[in-house]
């Protein structure tokens, strides 16, 4: 296959990635792992802005590696929990989660080389689908015909908020009755 | 011209999403198994996104957006939940969060 600008563009950031969420996982230290989890965030971000979905790119960067990294961030320090003792009560699991990764990433690497579609190709984003008017049509769908979804959303983040200022407020000890 | 294949990026979700998997299956942080779980949703959604962009449609798009609000509120129960934990118990290693067991 030849090489072109986007396809190197892609290796480069799958690397990256791939790179980063490895890190994740491996870290010791609970601030190291969020902190590459917010460098794979955003090459996710890239990959969208890549696949011409500037609108997703940005909320990807405001509420992924903005909002929710932050609250991690906030929670481990909070906490104190940046680094705890990894010995388990079970010594054979962690070889078999190896085993079984493994074995799922071969057996998925696989089924899509083997059914690829190789004349499905993601074109560069021509200059029809640039920012403003990526966003006029998501909200035209998004006010259209997906407008009851759209409402059960804001109604999931009311209930999650009242949820967590339920759960974390202090219980006073000896006035029920 | 200017092009990548679409099984490029489901490969890449693939991967991501066993990254991911594997960390929850490994760690034994709550934190990092929460991280894990974003990872995962990261990987479903750069697919979504993917095949948005062959169809050009704008369903996949508005789908990650749908996935990107309820894992924000998500993380905000989940944190919640870590945190009255760890205030119950001073601990938080996942081996020792047992008390449901009979």
């Amino acid at each position: 296959m030849l090489m072109n600008s986007d396809l190197i563009v892609f290796l480069v950031l799958a690397i990256v990635s791939i790179a980063t969420a490895l890190g994740m996982v491996f870290s010791r230290n609970a601030v190291y792992s969020a902190l590459f989890l917010v460098l794979n965030f955003v090459t996710v971000a890239v990959f969208y802005l890549l696949l011409g979905a500037p609108f997703i790119a940005m909320s990807q960067i405001t509420v992924y590696a903005g909002a929710i990294m932050v609250l991690f961030l906030f929670v481990i320090m909070l906490l104190g929990a940046d680094s705890i003792s990894s010995t388990s009560d079970l010594p054979w699991q962690k070889p078999l989660a190896f085993t079984l990764a493994l074995v799922l990433v071969v057996e998925s690497i696989y089924l899509i080389v083997s059914r690829a579609q190789m004349d499905r190709v993601i074109t560069e984003p021509d200059a029809s689908i640039n920012t403003l008017e990526n966003l006029r049509e998501m909200a035209m769908t998004l006010y259209s015909q997906y407008l009851l979804p759209f409402e059960i959303t804001s109604i999931l983040l009311l209930v999650a908020m009242v949820g967590a200022i339920v759960l974390t407020k202090q219980e006073k000890v000896g006035q029920g009755s | 011209m200017n092009s990548v294949p679409v099984d490029y990026y489901v490969l890449l979700s693939a991967i991501l999403f066993t990254i991911g998997a594997m960390g929850v299956l490994i760690r034994r942080n709550p934190l990092i198994i929460f991280m894990s779980i974003e990872l995962m949703l990261n990987a479903a959604n750069l697919v979504f996104v993917a095949y948005a962009s062959v169809f050009e449609s704008f369903s996949g798009q508005i789908f990650v957006f749908f996935v990107i609000a309820v894992a924000a509120a998500e993380v905000a129960v989940g944190l919640a939940l870590i945190v009255q934990i760890f205030k119950a118990k001073k601990n938080i290693n996942i081996d020792e969060l047992n008390s449901l067991k009979g």
